[in-house]
């Protein structure tokens, strides 16, 4: 579906009662940033894997990836104190020409600096090396394993693509990554494999560490839950399967008002793989750019407009705002 | 009046099941949370617990709410239909004990 197709079909299910009605309910309407403390950047949409739920649709058949100019943006605009954390993803970030020139520019800049991979990649000759890349720069590894059933996790990302994660986490664990003392940080993400809301982070974190020590001798810091948002993939396989009104439901029958403060889009920038801001890497599906105050590029980057922008709110927020509520940092702490 | 008992739109009415009765509801909904909440046991093994009681109970809602909740808890389809046949069992073993009454009232009457 094309992002235009995507917005009419959320507006449509959210017709009965919008996000920002939501919002307007718990006086929390307009939403306004607080912050930019993470740059989160969308380098390429290329990958080795065609997942189920890509958000971003990402596959090897995609070519576009940030330009040179626009990450030395990214490495200028990450420059302003406020701006703590550089979290680069994709698509398969390893599959940029340029991420191993970026790392190395961003690692002098005392920022926290993470990367989020498929793990399966660093198995390819081609990119093996990122392992020691990231494991020298201190990069913070983010790896999505959505279930520990092979099956699941399999019918979701690909075939054998499990044991291809499990057998790259080991060899990150082997540099140090997930281990007590060594400051290399290994973190996990679980999806719901359906259309099903995730359980809570805690349960689930328990039963990750449980079984991947016994099963597969493979330690982690934390697991992060991810709610999966209604867009890219993941609304075609509702749609398809005949799921989406009923998740819907019961995303709004799950709002959190707790929730709405901690929203990650009130401290995160979201920069897509052209250069332009939105608020989340959602919105960035849906073409839905920052709000007419803020500056649309981030090589027209001005953090006071950006750290107080009015957020851009559609249906498929609902999905941060579910339950524990959900970031790209796991359920929220409110 | 619908057309059907049950609908699957109902089972999110069950937050409203206090109307008429908000005292008692409220008390039920503390005792309902506190009772499937992680204690000594475990989120996901009460998850299944409950699932295996909503199919001996063949409440639709129950199994609706139950089977979704041990999929968001990473449950696998193995773990889910194990805790099922638990109850299956349960209810067979139930039905079989009970036979020991006809057993005793068949070998006091028969000459």
């Amino acid at each position: 579906m094309s992002h235009t197709e995507q917005q009419e079909l959320l507006e449509h299910l959210n017709s009965s009662q919008s996000f920002a009605e939501r919002l307007k309910a718990c006086s929390s309407y307009p939403l306004h940033a607080q912050a930019v403390e993470t740059l989160q950047m969308n380098i390429t949409r290329r990958c080795n894997l065609c997942c189920r739920h890509c958000h971003v649709a990402a596959s090897p058949d995609r070519s576009e990836e940030m330009s040179r100019e626009d990450m030395e943006a990214c490495i200028r605009a990450a420059a302003h104190p406020e701006i703590k954390t550089l979290d680069i993803t994709g698509g398969a970030p390893e599959m940029h020409s340029r991420l191993a020139w970026f790392i190395n520019e961003a690692a002098g800049m005392q920022k926290r600096l993470l990367v989020r991979s498929n793990a399966a990649i660093l198995l390819e000759k081609q990119y093996a090396h990122f392992l020691d890349i990231y494991a020298d720069a201190g990069v913070e590894v983010v790896v999505s394993l959505p279930n520990l059933h092979r099956d699941r996790t399999d019918r979701m990302r690909g075939p054998e693509v499990f044991g291809k994660i499990v057998k790259a986490l080991g060899k990150l664990n082997a540099r140090g990554y997930g281990m007590p003392g060594t400051g290399l940080v290994l973190d996990l993400v679980h999806n719901p494999v359906g259309a099903f809301l995730p359980g809570s982070q805690t349960a689930l974190e328990e039963d990750y560490r449980t079984r991947l020590g016994a099963d597969y001798g493979i330690a982690f810091n934390r697991l992060y839950c991810l709610t999966n948002c209604p867009v890219g993939r993941y609304l075609d396989f509702l749609k398809r399967s005949g799921n989406l009104g009923q998740y819907i439901g019961m995303l709004k029958e799950a709002f959190n008002s707790d929730a709405v403060g901690s929203v990650m889009c009130r401290t995160t920038l979201s920069v897509g793989f052209d250069g332009r801001l939105f608020d989340c890497d959602f919105n960035q599906i849906l073409d839905l750019t920052l709000s007419s105050e803020a500056p649309v590029h981030i090589r027209d980057f001005d953090y006071d407009k950006i750290a107080r922008r009015e957020i851009v709110v559609r249906g498929h927020c609902y999905s941060c705002t579910a339950g524990a509520g959900s970031s790209c940092q796991g359920s929220l702490e409110t | 009046m619908s057309q059907q008992y049950y609908e699957t739109k109902d089972l999110q009415d069950f937050s409203n099941i206090g109307e008429f009765a908000p005292e008692q509801g409220k008390k039920f909904f503390d005792y309902y949370i506190s009772s499937t909440s992680g204690g000594k046991l475990s989120e996901r093994e009460k998850a299944l617990i409950a699932l295996a009681v909503a199919t001996v109970r063949h409440c639709p809602y129950c199994i609706d709410a139950y089977t979704n909740k041990c999929l968001s808890l990473g449950l696998g389809n193995d773990e889910m239909m194990e805790a099922i046949h638990v109850g299956a069992a349960m209810v067979a073993g139930d039905t079989l004990a009970h036979a020991t009454q006809m057993r005793k009232i068949v070998k006091q009457k028969e000459m």
